[in-house]
Order: C-alpha cells, then sequence, then structure tokens
C-alpha cells in the first residue's frame, strides 16, 4: 500500500508544461547529441516540445522555424547534478531559507525538499539563459537530509517545475557533529541502525502500528521514507569526502545492498578503482585543491578525470567558492567543466557529466540529458565552445519552448548603464 | 638537489650569501628600504619610523624581506600582455636582477640569459589580489586557524593582520600557482575597523616579516553594512545608522589624537602623550599613511562613506565588495575612490542582491579605478578567469572591453590600490620583475600559469613539480595534493 504510493511519487510528474506545438528546425551546427558521436552541419528537429529527429540528413518541414546554427555547437540543455537553487534564495536571510530541515536526531528523510520550493526565484532566469536546462535540488544538513527532485527550468507553477520526487535521498558522513553524533563511527552506526531498523519496520509494520514492535530509532515517517532506499530503488545520494569515509560508504552499500552515490567526493580519486570496480558514481566540483578540512587533504583539480579515466560515472557541480554564492551561478557550471578539462577529463566526457550522466543517475535519462528522438527538447545553440568564457549562449529550449528572458541582473544592467539612472516618474 | 638545498636556505628570508644584494640598501634607520623611502612609515613630524618608541607610526614590524636568487631570464616569442600599451605579438621580455629591464619585439638575449621560448604563450604582469584572508583563515581551517576577525569590539583599529598571518598557510603556493605575486591580506568585515591589512610577496617564509612587501603603505580595513550590525547586534551598533556613529565618533577622537601629537612633535613640551595603538592607525588615515580599504556593498552606503571621508579629510583608496558601484560610479570618479570587485557573485545576503556581471566592465568605462579580486582562496586561484568572465558580460552589455583594459583588473589597478603602481602591476622597463607565463590566452578556461617569477626569481614551476614550493602543512599531512 505504502509502497504503491511511494511509486506514485516516483513517477513523471510533468509531461505538458510549456510544451510548444511549433516545429523549430536547429541546422547547420555540429550538434552534441551526448548518446552519440558529433555529427557536423546537423539539424535538429522539434516539435510538439520533442525532438524528431537528430542528423545530418534530416528532412526541414516547409513549416518549421528555421534556425541556422551554422558554426556553432547544439547541445542538450545542461543538468546541475546537485544545487539547493529554489530552496534558498538569500542565504544571509532565514526566512528564504528552505533547505535544511528540523528533522529528529538528524534524520528527515521524510522531508520532501521540493514541496518548499521556490518558483519565483530571481536566480532561475540567469541560470536557464546560460544554458542549464535541469538541476537537481537537494536539502541538506543532518545524517538523512531528506529527499531530493529534478526540476526543469520552465517558467511555470513549482508542480510544473518538478520534473521528477523523490530522485534520490540525501545524507552525509562528513560531519558526525552534523548528523547528531560524536566520533566517525557513532555517526556510521546510526547509520547502520536506521537502515536495519527500516528493514525491521517494513518486515513488522502490522507489529509497529499495534505498537507491540520493538522501539525504531527513527519516526514512522522517516522509516517510511526510507523503504526505497534499503530496497536498493532510490539512491542514496551521501556527501562524502575523506578517503576513509568513501571506502566506509562503499562497505555500508555493499552490506546493505545499497544504491549509493558519492556527493563532493574531495579524495574519491584515492578510490577511483573501488568505486569503478562497485559501480558507485561521484557528483563533484573541478576546482578544489585546498586542505581545507583534516577530510579534504588531498583534494586536486585532477579528480575528476582520474575518476572519469578510470571508469567511475561522474557529474560535475558547481561548487567554487563553496557558499551561498553558488546559488547565484548555477550558470558556471560549465566552467567547472571546463576546469575539469584543463585538468585531465575529456571535453566529451565532461560534456556528458553536466547532461546524460546527471539524468542517467536520477532516473529522468528517457527525457533529459541527450538529443535523441523522443526526449524532450532542451537545447541549447553556443556561439562556441560552451566551456569557453567568450561563448555566448544564443538559444535555450526548454520542451521545445525558447526560454530565454532578460534576468533581474539585466534590468539592472540596463537601468545603470547610463548614470544618472533615469527612474519611473510621470512628468 | 643541492640547489634545491640551496633554495630552501635561502627561503627564510634572512640575509643569504649566495643571493644577490636586496634591491635597495637599509635606509639609514635600518627599518625601512631606500627605494620606499616617499612611501616608507615615517611618524608625524615626517620622519623615517623610530622602531618600538613611544613614537606614533613607527615601523616596530619592518620587513626582512630579501629577493630569491634570479637569473637573466629571456622570455621571447610569446604574446605579451603590458598592462602599461597594447599586447604584443612576437614579443620578448628581459628580466634581470629582479627588475624588467627590456620588452618589445627586438630584445635581444645577452650571453648569460635563460632563454625561454614563449611560441604560443601569454605573458603578463603578476597578478594583485586586493582582498584576501590568506594566513588568517589558514587551511585546513578549525578554531586553531581562525584569525581573522578579532571581533570583540566594533573598533579594532589597534589589530594588525600581519600579527593573525601564518606563513605555512597552504593556500599561499596554491595561489602563486595561479599566477598571484602580490597580495593585500585583510581582518575581516565583522567591525567598523577590523585593522592593519599586510601587504605580502607571495613568497616562502618562515616569518611573515620575510613576506612583507617593502615600503607598502598598511591599509586600514572598514567595513560598512550587514556585517557589524549582525556581529553587534546585541551590544550595537545594530543598525545602519549606529555603524555611520562609530565610524564618526571614532575619528573625531583620532582627529584630536592627531593634534596633540602633531603638537608635542612639533615642540616635545612636557611628557608625550599616552600612545594608543587604534588612534594611531586612524591618525595615520588622516594623514594619508595609512590606505582605507572599506567594505561596503551598497551604492548608498559608499556615498555616504564618501561624505564621511569629507567631512574628517580622508580619501576612501577603493570600496571593496562593492557589487553596487555601477550604480554610483560617477561618484566614484569624483572622489578619486577605487572599486574592488567580485566578477559575479551575489545573492548571498540582502546587501548583494544587485551584484551584476557588468559591475567591474560598467565601472571601468566610468573612469574609476576598477578592479578583480577573491575574498577567497578558491577564487585568487583563477582572478584570470574571473576577469574573463567580467569582460565578456562588459561586452555583452555593450560596452567596448578590449583585453588590454581587461588585463589592468588584476594587475596595475589593484597595484593603484595599494599605492604600489610605480613598482608593480605592469611590464615595464626599471619595474619589480613580477611576471606570469601562461600556458595560452589567460581569458581562456583551459589556460594555466606555466611559470611565475617574483622580482626576477622563477617561484612556481609548473613543468618541474618537485621543485615548486610545499609549505611545511603540506609535508606529509598532503601527500597527493597536487596543485
Amino acid at each position: 500500500m505504502k509502497n504503491h504510493l511511494l511509486c506514485a511519487l516516483c513517477a513523471t510528474f510533468v509531461t505538458a508544461a510549456g510544451a510548444g506545438a511549433q516545429t523549430v528546425a536547429i541546422t547547420g551546427g555540429t550538434v552534441y547529441p551526448v548518446s552519440g558521436a558529433p555529427i557536423q552541419n546537423g539539424t535538429v528537429l522539434i516539435r510538439d516540445g520533442k525532438i524528431v529527429a537528430v542528423g545530418a540528413d534530416v528532412a526541414v518541414p516547409a513549416n518549421a522555424q528555421r534556425v541556422d546554427a551554422t558554426g556553432k555547437i547544439v547541445t542538450p540543455g545542461l543538468i546541475d547534478a546537485a544545487t539547493q537553487l529554489g530552496l534558498v534564495e538569500i542565504g544571509g536571510e532565514p526566512t528564504t531559507r528552505d533547505a535544511n530541515a528540523r528533522g529528529t536526531d538528524g534524520v528527515a528523510a521524510s522531508f520532501r525538499s521540493w514541496d518548499g520550493l521556490n518558483s519565483e526565484s530571481v536566480f532561475w532566469t540567469p541560470a536557464r539563459n546560460e544554458g542549464v536546462t535541469s538541476v537537481v535540488v537537494a536539502p541538506g544538513g543532518g545524517l538523512i537530509a531528506g529527499q531530493a527532485s529534478v526540476v526543469d527550468l520552465v517558467n511555470a507553477t513549482a508542480a510544473q517545475m518538478i520534473r521528477r520526487a523523490p530522485v534520490a535521498m540525501v545524507a552525509q558522513i562528513n560531519n558526525p557533529r552534523g548528523a547528531q553524533t560524536g566520533a566517525r563511527g557513532e555517526l556510521i552506526g546510526k547509520l547502520r541502525t536506521l537502515l536495519e531498523d527500516v528493514k525491521f519496520y517494513q518486515a513488522h509494520r502490522a507489529d509497529y502500528d499495534r505498537s507491540a514492535a520493538r522501539s525504531l530509532t527513527a519516526t514512522r515517517a522517516d522509516l517510511e521514507a526510507m523503504i526505497p532506499v534499503v530496497e536498493g530503488r532510490l539512491p542514496l545520494a551521501i556527501d562524502a569526502d575523506r578517503v576513509d569515509d568513501i571506502q566506509g560508504a562503499l562497505r555500508l552499500a555493499k552490506e546493505f545492498n545499497l544504491k549509493i552515490i558519492i556527493v563532493g567526493g574531495a579524495e574519491a580519486w584515492l578510490a577511483a578503482n573501488d568505486l569503478a570496480a562497485a559501480h558507485v558514481p561521484v557528483i563533484a566540483g573541478a576546482m578544489n585543491n585546498i586542505p581545507n578540512s583534516f577530510q579534504t587533504l588531498n583534494q586536486r583539480q585532477e579528480n575528476l578525470g582520474i575518476l572519469s579515466k578510470a571508469g567511475v560515472s561522474v557529474a560535475i557541480i558547481g561548487n567554487n567558492g563553496d557558499g551561498d554564492e553558488e546559488l547565484f551561478n548555477v550558470r558556471n557550471v560549465k566552467y567547472e567543466a571546463g576546469n575539469a578539462v584543463a585538468y585531465g577529463m575529456t571535453h566529451d566526457a565532461a560534456l556528458r557529466a553536466l547532461t546524460l550522466t546527471p539524468a542517467e543517475l536520477f532516473g529522468v535519462a528517457d527525457h533529459v540529458g541527450s538529443l535523441q528522438v523522443g526526449r524532450d527538447a532542451n537545447v541549447v545553440v553556443w556561439s562556441g565552445d560552451p566551456f569557453e568564457f567568450s561563448t555566448r549562449v544564443e538559444h535555450v529550449y526548454i520542451h521545445g519552448q525558447e526560454v530565454m528572458s532578460p534576468s533581474r541582473q539585466d534590468m539592472l544592467t540596463q537601468r545603470y548603464k547610463t548614470l544618472p539612472p533615469k527612474y519611473e516618474t510621470h512628468p | 638537489m643541492r640547489t634545491t638545498s640551496l633554495f630552501l636556505l635561502c627561503v627564510v628570508g634572512v640575509a643569504c650569501a649566495q643571493t644577490p644584494a636586496p634591491r635597495t640598501a637599509p635606509s639609514p634607520s635600518g627599518n625601512a628600504t631606500a627605494a620606499s623611502a616617499s612611501t616608507a612609515p615615517r611618524d608625524s613630524a615626517g620622519r623615517p619610523g623610530m622602531g618600538a618608541l613611544s613614537l606614533p607610526n613607527a615601523n616596530p614590524f619592518p620587513s626582512t624581506y630579501v629577493p630569491f636568487p634570479s637569473r637573466t631570464t629571456l622570455i621571447r616569442n610569446a604574446t605579451i600582455m603590458t598592462a602599461a600599451g597594447p599586447t604584443m605579438q612576437n614579443a620578448s621580455i628581459l628580466l634581470r636582477d629582479g627588475k624588467i629591464v627590456a620588452v618589445g619585439t627586438s630584445v635581444t638575449a645577452p650571453a648569460d640569459a635563460v632563454v625561454i621560448d614563449g611560441t604560443g604563450k601569454y605573458v603578463t604582469p603578476g597578478i594583485i589580489d586586493v582582498h584576501s584572508h590568506l594566513g588568517l583563515y589558514a587551511a585546513p581551517g578549525g578554531g586553531g586557524l581562525n584569525d581573522g576577525n578579532e571581533a570583540t569590539n566594533p573598533n579594532t583599529s589597534n589589530v594588525w593582520a600581519e600579527h593573525s598571518v601564518w606563513p605555512q598557510d597552504p593556500q599561499f603556493p596554491r595561489i602563486l600557482a595561479g599566477g598571484v605575486t602580490t597580495v593585500q591580506i585583510l581582518p575581516g568585515s565583522a567591525n567598523l575597523f577590523g585593522g592593519r591589512s599586510a601587504i605580502l610577496k607571495v613568497v616562502p617564509s618562515r616569518t611573515v616579516q620575510g613576506m612583507k612587501f617593502p615600503g607598502a603603505k598598511y591599509g586600514l580595513k572598514m567595513a560598512c553594512g550587514e556585517n557589524p550590525k549582525r556581529v553587534y547586534a546585541s551590544r550595537g551598533p545594530s543598525t545602519r545608522m549606529g555603524n555611520v556613529a562609530g565610524y564618526r565618533a571614532a575619528y573625531i577622537q583620532a582627529a584630536e589624537y592627531r593634534r596633540k601629537w602633531d603638537e608635542w612633535n612639533a615642540n616635545h613640551k612636557g611628557a608625550p602623550p599616552t600612545r594608543d595603538l587604534g588612534q594611531e592607525t586612524l591618525a595615520e588615515v588622516l594623514r594619508g599613511d595609512v590606505l582605507v580599504q572599506m567594505h561596503c556593498y551598497r551604492a548608498d552606503e559608499m556615498a555616504q562613506m564618501l561624505d564621511i571621508a569629507k567631512e574628517f579629510g580622508f580619501k576612501v583608496r577603493a570600496f571593496h565588495h562593492s557589487v553596487e558601484a555601477y550604480k554610483i560610479a560617477d561618484l566614484l570618479r569624483e572622489n578619486g575612490t577605487g572599486a574592488a570587485m567580485w566578477a559575479d557573485w551575489g545573492g548571498f545576503k540582502e546587501e548583494a542582491m544587485d551584484g551584476i556581471r557588468a559591475n567591474i566592465a560598467l565601472v571601468d568605462a566610468a573612469g574609476v579605478k576598477a578592479m578583480i579580486h577573491s575574498d577567497d582562496p578558491s577564487g585568487a586561484q583563477r582572478l584570470n578567469q574571473e576577469v574573463a568572465k567580467a569582460m565578456y558580460a562588459g561586452r555583452a552589455a555593450g560596452i567596448n572591453v578590449t583585453e588590454d583594459m581587461a588585463i589592468k583588473w588584476m594587475t596595475i589597478n589593484p597595484a593603484w590600490a595599494l599605492d604600489l603602481d610605480t613598482r608593480i602591476g605592469s611590464l615595464e622597463t626599471g619595474k619589480d620583475a613580477d611576471v606570469v607565463l601562461w600556458s595560452g590566452d589567460p581569458f581562456s578556461v583551459y589556460s594555466k600559469a606555466e611559470k611565475v617569477w617574483i622580482d626576477g626569481a622563477m617561484l612556481f614551476n609548473r613543468d618541474d613539480p618537485a621543485q615548486n614550493w610545499r609549505t611545511d602543512f603540506d609535508l606529509g599531512f598532503v601527500n597527493g595534493g597536487a596543485r
């Protein structure tokens, strides 16, 4: 019963938001489908919000709106695999922070972070204008932070923006104190106890409801929410940086048959072969090389390149600066990828790490992340290399709709470009 | 191997027999360098600083920096961005005895010169970061290294950043690897008056004195807005008007302190006034010898600070974190005040909501000394990338920003903010040989600093990692943390 409910939640929420009836043909560009080899002088044909043809020999219908991409690059829309965009607006203003649940003793598994999604955030537009079409919105804090969702950057209601939810359960093993424990070993013990309790609960639900079960460490709502995790259906995205913590997560995953994703992964390169063998993906930034805590002593910019070459599935996130300014700069995730390339990742791998890989990790690859027939028409036309500062974004389509629009920052720029500014008056 | 040992011996910042003579002879007083006579700290009677006597503005912690051993070096066939004129193609630059001795297309290599082929590569001045907390919030962090904010009183103009700097902060060699050669270390922004800044060469040293830029003026960190009022919410100031009352009260006192000392210095009648470290610093601001470096986000607050500066007769040298500088670029120009900015930070607090990426370009276009700054050990490693974002954003906003203009945002303009623009910040004959060789266009995401020279000495070489600077902390703790 409860399982059915959860499966209903797993279903894709949106199919129709912003779907356009128009036919658009993007022609002449170098098309990077990501799911296949680049196509010179390729065409991407979009109809009713979907991609209906991709290739070098695509017949363009007479009624199609033609977009000339000659000399330009065409890619799937970018996907940032971990952000709090939409949950936090102004980091310093607590009334706009909805990313961290209070939970119960460090556990907030039942926290559906997207229930607080802010569709009116002014930071969607700059991200969208620079080629980001989907993001994974993740909660933070505690031991179990709560549930993440995939959000499309459409200009629509929050419900319409949520592409799929939940897509992951978010946990952290970096910070024992944050998990309401006093030591790393205690933290892992607490996590193990929780997982055992979830399994016990699952097997003794009727006893639990009669108050005839032994006491359990989490609330009923949190135990329920963890069931798909122990069943290996919902990934447990674990924030872990230190190599020993990453190895610990791998052991726990094996012990409980969990599907896990390592997030942060500062020292993941030291466990690259083990991660590859266990088919555990890593989500990380590419600009970290400072031993800025005792659990990140060995972080280096070659991390993603090493992991990628070892066969680990990687997704790139923007965390340069590591602060709330990240929300302002989800748009910069493409430069994070450029830095990954500068430090050893191939360009193809870096593009995949911003598109198809995150789509696969979070169960939306049938819809987004590549340019294939039948996929949602989330497409970006770039003036050049997507990772270069000199490149401009020329077109962004989500569900086949052109979505570029002036951001608040654009409006401020226009207002103050000539000083003094001309404020509105009624002369 | 022997070379390494020799090199390390010279790291310590004390006189090293093998090192060339320092660029400048010690001044007669023995604690300031002659080349900096015009800028060296002086007491209120105009004499060079007298050390730890009961005189204001002495120089009790003199620089012991000595340039590292250098070889005459010619980089040729490179694209050279001088920050003093148009980019030169297929050009050469000659470094000798710590100085730039020639730049151009017809420079020949002396017989003893190390010749480096710069084909396909770019040369720029060393990057200058005017807003850093390196050494104050040293890696790996934690309470033991939390030395950036003396948040015990809204006015701590008595503290000096150099007394918190940990020279073994592993972040120093990492910013060097990003091409940063001079850095201003500022106290944090908890206080209205945070304390004196330290201007440092990014070099290995046992002591902070061994990093101090000889003859550089001190800065005074001041802060506007949200941070002080948040930190002191319970004891005050708790509002922006409280902040302003705090600045004014402090300068009223400082003016009085200065008057007493000026009077005593003129006639030496009676006992000298009692020294007060905080008042000394503010009095030196009023005398123009300490440069105000002020954290201020909002346009309206910057405008008020410019009025306060006029009320007391000092200058704000530069506003830092000035995310709204573009709204008052005309006022900044009229007041001769510079603006140090991020490329695109914003949104993280209410006073940062209006950050725009075209900020630096708009401010520059208005005729203001505009510059990038990091405030961040990660961003400091890629100020070239930050400038690239700001440059292209300016072009997108319709401003004709050339690379020759943008290069100044991380070189000669920050040098100006430190009043060091006659010594560093551009590639011109006679200037200090602080030079970066880039693998390609510094405004490409794929380019890296390959080699970095400070005073003509190669202190970073990406091709020879074994010889690159590792701090004490890097030893053993950090096994694989290649940069």
